[in-house]
Order: structure tokens, then C-alpha cells, then sequence
């Protein structure tokens, strides 16, 4: 049976320049406390900056806020990203591709998705026409977990 | 917004940028423009520094690229040196590294650059 999380933290940001970076202390934060490894924090971190640039620039919310969750569990983090704007067709999210980018001569930008993936360890998208929610799992490596038991 | 700077050293035939604060779109433009300059005034070799700037985003990043582009073009040399190893990861997951050095520290990307001019010369 799923363990509740033992923490859970709410925090709501409206969508102005540089708040990534004040939320992305805020998970920071959370991770140190929660013992995760100074790189796993450092990830953490810029997933989180990546997923409200992503919030920011292309959700198109009404509302124009950020809606974030942190739950702190035994073995991971969970952290749900959440905006109120008009959602997007995850199948029609294209990889990019540096080499082609730059042979192309095309726009350069399109990456937060993809380096969400690759700093994390899991991320579930779910997005429908009311909103956005992106979730995005770290775990605490097992030596980090076994002090954490111990410590 | 976030303070950051950014400043070059010149040694002749490649330059030093350091940079300091958060790589966002308005930081990556400093870093982009102070490139830039330096690439006008004749200078192909570029060693980005980046102790100072432990956080960066994908949009400043994308204006890196720009300045890659801009490299490649005149065929000269990019180097990043003093990444932490999530800015490092970052550029690689991008696949910038594909088309810049990466050195542990400023000192060994000078010495690597200085030891290419050497071999050029000779």
C-alpha cells in the first residue's frame, strides 16, 4: 500500500520573471532538509526552474499563477507543477536536436521538457484543456537513504 | 531581476568571459553580446567561465547556442570550464559539449588553447 507523504507543502507564485528562481530555493530548501545529495538537490532544482519557465511562457493561464506541490516521502520527492492555462498535445512535443538546430538555422529553443526528463528520476504530464500539471519524482539514492534511516 | 555580471580578459588570440548570477534570457544576452564583441574585434577563441553562475535555464542556454553557431561559422573554438556538475550534465543532455571542450578549471582551457596556438605556429 502507497505510503502518505510525510510532508506536503503548497505554494502559489504568479508567473513573473525570475520567480522560478525564488520557487527553485523553496525546493532546495525541501531537499536539504529531506537529506537528498548535493547534486540530487542541485537537479531537483533546475527541473523545478524548468517546469515554471514552461508554466510561464507557454501555458497561456488566466490566471497567471503557479500552482506548486512538494511531497516529502521516506525514499523520493514529489513535486507537482501545476498552471490554469489551455493545456498542450504531449504527442506533438518534438525531441530536439542540437546538430539539427544548428544545421537548420531553426529556433533554438524547446528544451525544458526534455531536461526535466533527464533530471529526474520519473515525470507524469497530464494536460487537458483547463490546465497543465506536470509531477516530477527524485529519489533518494540508497546510501543517502540508509543515513537518513540511521542519522 | 536576479544581479549578474560578466567580464572578459583578452589574451591575444582567444579570450576569458566570466560570468556571475543566473544564466536566464538576460543574462545569457550579456554573456552572448560581451561573445560577440570580443568575435568582432578578431577574437575566434572563447573560454566561458562559469563558476559564478551555478544556476542557469534552458532559455539562456539557448542563447549560448547561438553564440556556438556564431563560432562555428568562423570556425574558432568554444570552451566551458568550472561547471558544476548539473550545469555540466545540463550541456550535455543539450549536446553543446558536442561542439565546445569542457576543462575542469580556467587555467587548464587557457593552457589547452595556448598549446593549440603553439602547435599552429610551429
Amino acid at each position: 500500500m502507497e505510503q502518505p507523504a510525510s510532508k506536503e507543502i503548497f505554494v502559489t507564485v504568479p508567473m513573473i520573471m525570475d520567480m522560478e528562481l525564488a520557487v527553485s530555493k523553496t525546493a532546495e530548501t525541501l531537499a536539504i532538509m529531506s537529506r537528498f545529495s548535493h547534486d540530487q538537490v542541485d537537479e531537483i532544482r533546475h527541473a523545478v526552474i524548468e517546469a515554471c519557465i514552461n508554466a510561464i511562457e507557454h501555458s497561456r493561464s488566466i490566471d497567471r499563477k503557479i500552482y506548486l506541490r512538494f511531497s516529502l516521502f521516506d525514499d523520493r520527492m514529489e513535486i507537482s507543477v501545476r498552471d490554469r492555462g489551455i493545456g498542450f498535445d504531449v504527442d506533438k512535443v518534438e525531441t530536439p536536436n542540437l546538430r539539427q538546430k544548428l544545421q537548420s538555422g531553426s529556433r533554438k529553443r524547446g528544451w525544458g521538457l526534455m531536461l526535466i526528463h533527464n533530471l529526474m528520476d520519473d515525470v507524469r504530464i497530464e494536460t487537458e484543456a483547463s490546465g497543465t500539471s506536470i509531477t516530477m519524482v527524485k529519489q533518494r539514492t540508497p546510501e543517502r537513504l540508509r543515513e537518513g534511516t540511521h542519522g | 531581476m536576479a544581479d549578474f555580471n560578466v567580464n572578459s580578459q583578452n589574451f591575444g588570440s582567444f579570450a576569458v568571459i566570466r560570468s556571475t548570477g543566473y544564466i536566464n534570457n538576460l543574462g545569457g544576452e550579456q554573456i552572448a553580446k560581451e561573445c560577440r564583441e570580443l568575435m568582432k574585434s578578431g577574437i575566434n577563441g572563447l573560454i566561458l567561465n562559469l563558476r559564478e553562475s551555478t544556476v542557469v535555464n534552458s532559455i539562456g542556454i539557448s542563447i549560448l547556442i547561438e553564440i556556438i553557431e556564431d563560432i562555428i561559422r568562423r570556425e574558432g573554438r568554444l570552451a566551458f570550464s568550472d561547471l558544476t556538475p548539473t550545469v555540466a550534465k545540463t550541456f550535455k543532455i543539450m549536446g553543446l559539449l558536442q561542439f565546445a571542450d569542457l576543462f575542469d578549471s580556467e587555467q587548464d582551457a587557457i593552457n589547452a588553447f595556448n598549446g593549440s596556438n603553439q602547435s599552429e605556429n610551429t
